[in-house]
């Protein structure tokens, strides 16, 4: 990147440092952060709605609906969420092309599963085959993120099904007596309310979403675990003008230290938030401001 | 090969006794139960262990965040940060990689680089700083006037840690203690996902899952299958920890006495 850098084996150590850490690798290691960070912004309110519907469903008064609804949210419970992650991932590819192999190759008669192999035609894969490989990256990050968005829906909905049975009974038979519907007390009383209710299990559920970020590894996008495994290796001289030793403990030093950074950020910011909603409202928060104020 | 062979030939694969190649083609559901379930040996093993010893080093770290002194509490509140704060993935990563560089300075370290022993200490750490936190605001919450009967009664020190306090402290942080023991479990199928290697093959449950979903290109099987294990093992610790809270509980009246209620399984 820099003037100097054309010969980095006469460099001085800080002068080699910044050529080393601005070569096009380390571009795209830091651009994964932005990966990382990408996929939080559509995560988080992909999940929220999930949850929403979830919870919504949950609450239904036909059985089988609220069962669908329930189960939904038992189903993360008492499984581990990396084998949804892993799961997910190959379920949903398949699902897909299971999908447009019915739609797009009517005459195929073959079974699809033939011993080890699941074969659709070839209009049907996903991506198709000639695709150019950023396709093949976005619709693997687009898997990660339903993948994400359908296992942390259903922390969110089990959040927001709790806060939805918080809210004060004699609030939703006030509206009752008031002659409001169903829908209508759901929309205008219950909805409105129960974010006080859902918003520390929310923010929790967001703490545990950044921590949830490195599994990206696993569902094979090139992250900044991939990366941080790429560049720390053992580099040889003979493949590169930077060789260097065993660096991957200092890389992963630093995203510990970059993970810790951005919990701490969350943990203020969502302080700040809370003292907000808290603002006003009859809760133990809100009696704890009015004291303090006065 | 009839199932019972299979389970013959595979039922210890994990840890090394029995056949030693895995199935390469034609699985049946039988391999898949019988290796899957030989791995969750491994997620036991962890599990249990870290558990046990963490619990030890979580009422210390409660005590200590606790502790007026700044030298105690600053290191504790430090730990428990570094530990919650951070991704179980990322320390498994980090742990690995320092062990292995520990490794060729003082050869006592080579032990830590492999599984049993290495994300064992990881799990400990992580598991002993979750459950440090809670056992930290259970600390918090006991009632004044239990501690001023403890003075009344002239308990003082040591005692009144291990008469009044402690007991307190368990029985009011035991549901969540219960999930965070839950969660740990649940952790352990990291751990041969993040650099720790299973040497000749011998990995816990989600790694055999793993395999065999890759084999067989069809995760309707090996995962549903996973989920069952763990289903079961979350049920019997469930079990295990509502025997401890009705003991913790026992001298309440019966109305007080606080229900477990589970809401287990958020990643760490």
């Amino acid at each position: 990147m820099f003037s100097y850098c054309t010969d980095p084996e006469i460099l001085g150590q800080l002068q080699w440092l910044s050529c080393y850490l601005t070569t096009g690798k380390h571009f795209s290691f830091y651009g994964s952060f932005v990966t990382v960070l990408i996929l939080l912004a559509i995560t988080a309110p992909t999940a929220l709605a999930f949850g929403f519907g979830g919870a919504s469903i949950a609450r239904s008064r036909i059985g089988p609906i609220s069962w669908i609804g329930k189960g939904y949210i038992a189903i993360v419970r008492g499984v581990p969420d990396i084998a949804f992650f892993l799961f997910f991932v190959i379920a949903l590819d398949q699902a897909f092309e299971f999908a447009r192999h019915k739609v797009l190759c009517p005459e195929w008669n073959e079974p699809i599963r033939q011993g080890s192999d699941f074969i659709v035609c070839k209009a049907a894969k996903l991506p198709l085959g000639n695709a150019p490989q950023w396709i093949h990256e976005t619709y693997g990050f687009f898997l990660a993120v339903l993948t994400f968005a359908i296992v942390f829906g259903a922390f969110a909905a089990n959040v927001i099904f709790g806060a939805m049975r918080a809210v004060p009974k004699a609030q939703l038979e006030t509206a009752e007596a008031y002659g409001m519907s169903r829908r209508q007390t759901f929309w205008r009383i219950l909805v409105p309310q129960m974010w006080v209710f859902a918003l520390p299990g929310l923010s929790n559920l967001w703490m545990v979403l950044i921590k949830a970020t490195p599994l990206l590894f696993l569902l094979g996008v090139e992250d900044i675990v991939y990366w941080a495994r790429e560049l720390g290796s053992t580099k040889n001289a003979k493949f590169t003008s930077y060789p260097h030793g065993d660096w991957r403990m200092q890389y992963f030093f630093f995203l510990l230290v970059f993970y810790l950074a951005f919990t701490k950020v969350s943990e203020f910011v969502l302080e700040r938030i809370m003292k907000r909603l808290n603002h006003g409202q009859a809760t133990a928060g809100g009696e704890a401001q009015r004291k303090a104020a006065v | 090969m009839s199932c019972w062979e299979t389970v013959a030939d595979y039922a210890f694969r994990s840890i090394g006794f029995g056949e030693r190649l895995l199935p390469r083609s034609d699985f049946t559901i039988c391999q898949q139960a019988t290796l899957i379930g030989s791995g969750m040996i491994w997620n036991v093993y962890f599990g249990i262990v870290a558990l046990f010893s963490g619990f030890v080093m979580a009422t210390a770290l409660a005590l200590g965040k606790a502790s007026q002194s700044i030298w105690v509490r600053k290191p504790s509140e430090w730990f428990i940060f570094l530990f919650r704060g951070s991704p179980l993935f990322i320390q498994f990563f980090f742990a690995y990689f320092l062990f292995l560089n520990l490794k060729q300075a003082v050869p006592i370290f080579s032990p830590f680089t492999s599984a049993w022993l290495g994300a064992l200490v990881v799990l400990f750490f992580n598991t002993a700083a979750y459950s440090g936190e809670i056992f930290y605001g259970a600390l918090l919450s006991i009632p004044k006037g239990d501690t001023d009967a403890a003075d009344a009664y002239g308990f003082s020190g040591f005692k009144r840690f291990r008469k009044i306090s402690w007991p307190t402290m368990l029985r009011l942080a035991w549901p969540a203690y219960t999930n965070e023991s839950i969660f740990l479990f649940h952790a352990t199928t990291l751990v041969f996902f993040s650099g720790f290697p299973a040497y000749q093959q011998k990995g816990d449950a989600l790694y055999y899952a793993n395999y065999f979903a890759d084999k067989t290109f069809n995760p309707f099987v090996p995962y549903p299958i996973l989920a069952g294990y763990f289903i079961i093992l979350s049920l019997v610790i469930i079990g295990f920890f509502g025997v401890m809270n009705k003991r913790l509980n026992r001298h309440l009246p019966q109305e007080q006495r606080r229900k477990l209620r589970i809401r287990p399984n958020l990643i760490r």
